[in-house]
């Protein structure tokens, strides 16, 4: 019992490398705040241009789509990371960790939007556009709140995959919380710091976890 | 133009190692099915043990789901793999990556199926248990039949999604596809062997995606 206290909750270690654990939060919550809305936007744009129903586009974006669902993230910002230098590309590390991440949520966003928007009956269009909107008016006073409502769960659940996925960005050495965690590992030789990033993680999303419990039981019981 | 080929689609290269990616590909498969069944197995005794409404076990769960979905599983990996052995639990790195995501898709998986028994009309326990049967036979039989049909489009979408984590496992040491893509990068100089990683990724998961796509309206969860 003590061995495990002393090697996975060692407040000594952590008092001397907590500076580590929130220079890292910061960088994760920076990602965070960049890549959730660009996410958002682009996946918002993906489901608009799918809905103008014009076949070729359509098809184009259930390509799009569909392409980026099939590459586990980490293979896309590996490729994103390492393959851009090769051909004379050069991005700071921060905006190819932003741009990996965002087409890889994008079509997931994209795709909850898209169902949203099916979700949303034709007559809704109808009365919106007889009353003199226009199509992009539709989407925006008319269709795309109520779409956002009806896939609010999923969008939340969206929201925390993302989150929880900027930690790839430690396997490129971006000094987000888990890199600076395994940082102050290797410096104490004391796995403490990964046990408190994993603590933050859990204080930071556990409420959004709950919050997901409580909307999806509330759809279920509304069938 | 040829500066693109001869770094992405150097055709020598990507002939001398496709060996080393081939292996890798096996591997993966075995590590995702070793984490499908795993998860999806635990998920559904967690469920089951869930319906008997024990209070103390209830919380057990509750917390375990919770925890696994809110934790990174790029943490959960590298706790089980870089931590561990230091109380002197030495799991591998195949092991250490079949577990966590073994047990994130569990903590998924059975929030998914409780949501399904959940849905579950009150009135096909009463019919059942009026009859004769115990609750487990109901759970069985009746239940169990009637709430896992809903839970096949939510399940297959959470599974593909975690069965891309195994990318992850490349940071654990385990010589899947990733693995040994990056390795081969590094040792040819060249972006080829990144380039048949993401084929080989491709291969694997488009099929998949699409099947996701059709299930999704062949067995529709809501309405």
């Amino acid at each position: 019992m003590d061995l495990i206290v002393e090697t996975f909750f060692n407040l000594d270690v952590l008092r001397e490398m907590y500076p580590f654990l929130l220079d890292g939060l910061w960088m994760t919550l920076q990602l965070c705040i960049v890549i959730v809305p660009c996410g958002i936007v682009a996946g918002l744009c993906v489901a608009i241009l799918f809905s103008f129903r014009f076949r070729p586009l359509s098809w184009l974006v259930i390509v799009y789509v569909d392409f980026f669902r099939s590459f586990p993230p980490l293979v896309l910002l590996i490729f994103i990371y390492y393959g851009l230098p090769f051909v004379g590309v050069d991005i700071p590390d921060f905006a190819a960790v932003v741009l990996a991440l965002t087409l890889n949520t994008s079509s997931y966003y994209g795709e909850i939007f898209r169902a949203g928007i099916e979700s949303i009956p034709r007559g809704q269009w109808e009365a919106a556009r007889s009353t003199g909107l226009g199509f992009l008016q539709t989407m925006r006073y008319v269709i795309v709140p109520q779409a956002a409502r009806n896939v609010a769960p999923d969008l939340t659940s969206n929201t925390l995959e993302v989150i929880k996925v900027t930690s790839l960005a430690s396997v490129v050495a971006m000094p987000e919380l888990l890199r600076l965690a395994r940082v102050a590992q290797g410096l104490t030789y004391n796995p403490t710091p990964l046990i408190a990033a994993a603590a933050i993680y859990f204080v930071l999303l556990w409420p959004l976890v709950r919050l997901l419990s409580r909307m999806e039981r509330r759809m279920i019981a509304g069938r | 133009m040829d500066q693109i080929v001869a770094n992405f689609f150097d055709l020598e290269v990507m002939a001398r190692y496709l060996p080393d990616i081939l292996s890798g590909f096996v591997l993966t498969i075995y590590l995702a099915v070793a984490i499908v069944l795993f998860g999806l197995a635990l998920g559904l005794a967690l469920a089951v043990v869930r319906a008997f409404q024990i209070r103390p076990l209830n919380w057990l769960i509750v917390f375990f789901v919770d925890l696994f979905r809110a934790l990174p599983p790029l943490v959960i990996m590298i706790i089980f793999y870089f931590a561990l052995p230091y109380v002197g639990v030495e799991l591998g790195g195949f092991v250490a990556a079949w577990l966590a995501l073994g047990f994130v898709l569990a903590a998924f998986a059975e929030e998914i199926y409780w949501a399904g028994i959940l849905s579950v009309d009150k009135g096909q326990w009463e019919a059942a248990r009026s009859t004769g049967l115990p609750f487990f036979r109901t759970l069985r039989s009746v239940v169990l039949p009637q709430a896992l049909r809903l839970t096949i489009p939510p399940l297959t979408n959470r599974t593909i999604a975690i069965t891309k984590g195994t990318a992850l496992a490349s940071v654990v040491a385990v010589p899947e596809i990733l693995s040994q893509a990056t390795a081969a990068q590094a040792f040819a100089a060249n972006t080829s062997p990144l380039t048949m990683g993401a084929i080989a990724y491709l291969i694997l998961f488009a099929p998949l995606v699409t099947l996701s796509r059709w299930i999704e309206t062949r067995f529709a969860w809501r309405r």
